[in-house]
């Protein structure tokens, strides 16, 4: 998404697409909160073995409900708070009103996910599980965050060249 | 009660506790739920290079680093505290393709074939940590999502462009799996 400032020079709307839109100020410290979500996420990533490349391999191979059963049941839990969120108005621990964004359609979603569907394959990870398979003690799997972190650079750097 | 704990979880445990992730980020700081996010977050703290991509207040943005910070921690309590005492289990008939492909370890999550250290700069590491790990943080920041940020919150707010997205996370995992892969192993 670009738009043209006054000195006629094309600049990037910033378009987060996890944004932070709560209005109120927080401090680093009470960020801690989410590192607490994140830390009960990430272990539920490796009790339910979401971490694990077999089971990547189990769900592309349709030999087990497994993934499946997560990913259909998360999605259903979500639809269902999401909807009980709007519907009541619920307000956010700030007094907010939750603010999702819309998401836009380009031809990255087609391209950008077949590309990511195959990395999911080789590497046995979504970004999320990246992270909890190196805190699980597979070291070598720094070595496909890093590559991570550079394929997204590379998005970065190359993205007005891309088809959208 | 910590011996339950420390069993595999059932699918529904959790698919809800992932699916519970979504209300709990919006309810308590409005935050909307994506992890591959935070790869560019990390860009554009670290080697921003003057891309305009990269030139945003990544600050404002920060929870998304605490929360994957906070994924890798519980990486280490489950491995550390929680780890499974039983064997790991993997259905018999991946097993089956699997070995065919040329895998001999199914003793853990992650097979030591592929995933080990040593195997960092070798052509397996070159393909499965370097090339994977491009496709993932490439692909997800071009389709504008990963498996957090479309197929969960994405479809739990009935987003379209999010469907189309995951049915191509899908449709590219399926060709890896089916179609290239058999072709990767031979390579070894």
């Amino acid at each position: 998404m670009t738009k043209t400032n006054t000195d006629n020079i094309v600049v990037e709307e910033f378009v987060c697409e996890a944004p932070n839109n709560q209005l109120k100020k927080e401090s680093l410290a009470s960020n801690i909160k989410y590192l607490i979500v994140g830390t009960i996420f990430g272990i539920v990533f490796v009790k339910a073995e979401i971490v694990s490349w077999f089971r990547i391999q189990e769900m592309f191979r349709l030999q087990s409900f497994h993934m499946y059963g997560v990913i259909g049941t998360a999605v259903v839990v979500g639809l269902i708070s999401v909807q009980l969120i709007k519907r009541f108005n619920i307000k956010t621990l700030a007094g907010e009103t939750v603010s999702i964004p819309d998401k836009t359609f380009n031809k990255g979603q087609i391209y950008g996910g077949l590309i990511f569907g195959l990395g999911w394959a080789i590497t046995g990870a979504c970004p999320g599980p990246l992270f909890a398979q190196i805190g699980s003690g597979f070291l070598a799997i720094t070595v496909t965050f890093f590559s991570a972190v550079a394929g997204t650079w590379l998005y970065g750097a190359f993205n007005n060249k891309l088809p959208h | 009660m910590i011996e339950l704990i420390k069993q595999p979880w059932h699918w529904a445990v959790a698919g809800v506790m992932i699916g519970l992730t979504v209300p709990t980020l919006l309810l308590i700081g409005n935050k909307t739920f994506g992890i591959s996010s935070s790869l560019r977050h990390i860009c554009a703290a670290c080697f921003p290079a003057n891309i305009s991509y990269f030139k945003y207040n990544w600050k404002n943005e920060i929870w998304n680093l605490f929360f994957v910070v906070g994924v890798l921690l519980g990486g280490i309590i489950a491995n550390q505290f929680l780890s499974n005492p039983n064997e790991f289990i993997v259905n018999e008939n991946t097993v089956k393709d699997l070995k065919a492909l040329g895998v001999t370890d199914f003793s853990a999550m992650m097979p030591a074939d592929i995933f080990s250290v040593e195997n960092i700069f070798t052509l397996k590491g070159l393909i499965f940590f370097v090339v994977g790990g491009l496709m993932v943080g490439f692909g997800t920041r071009y389709a504008g999502g990963c498996t957090s940020g479309h197929a969960i919150m994405g479809l739990s707010n009935l987003q379209l462009p999010s469907l189309i997205a995951t049915i191509s996370f899908m449709v590219g995992g399926f060709a890896m799996t089916h179609l290239i892969m058999p072709y990767i192993f031979k390579l070894f």
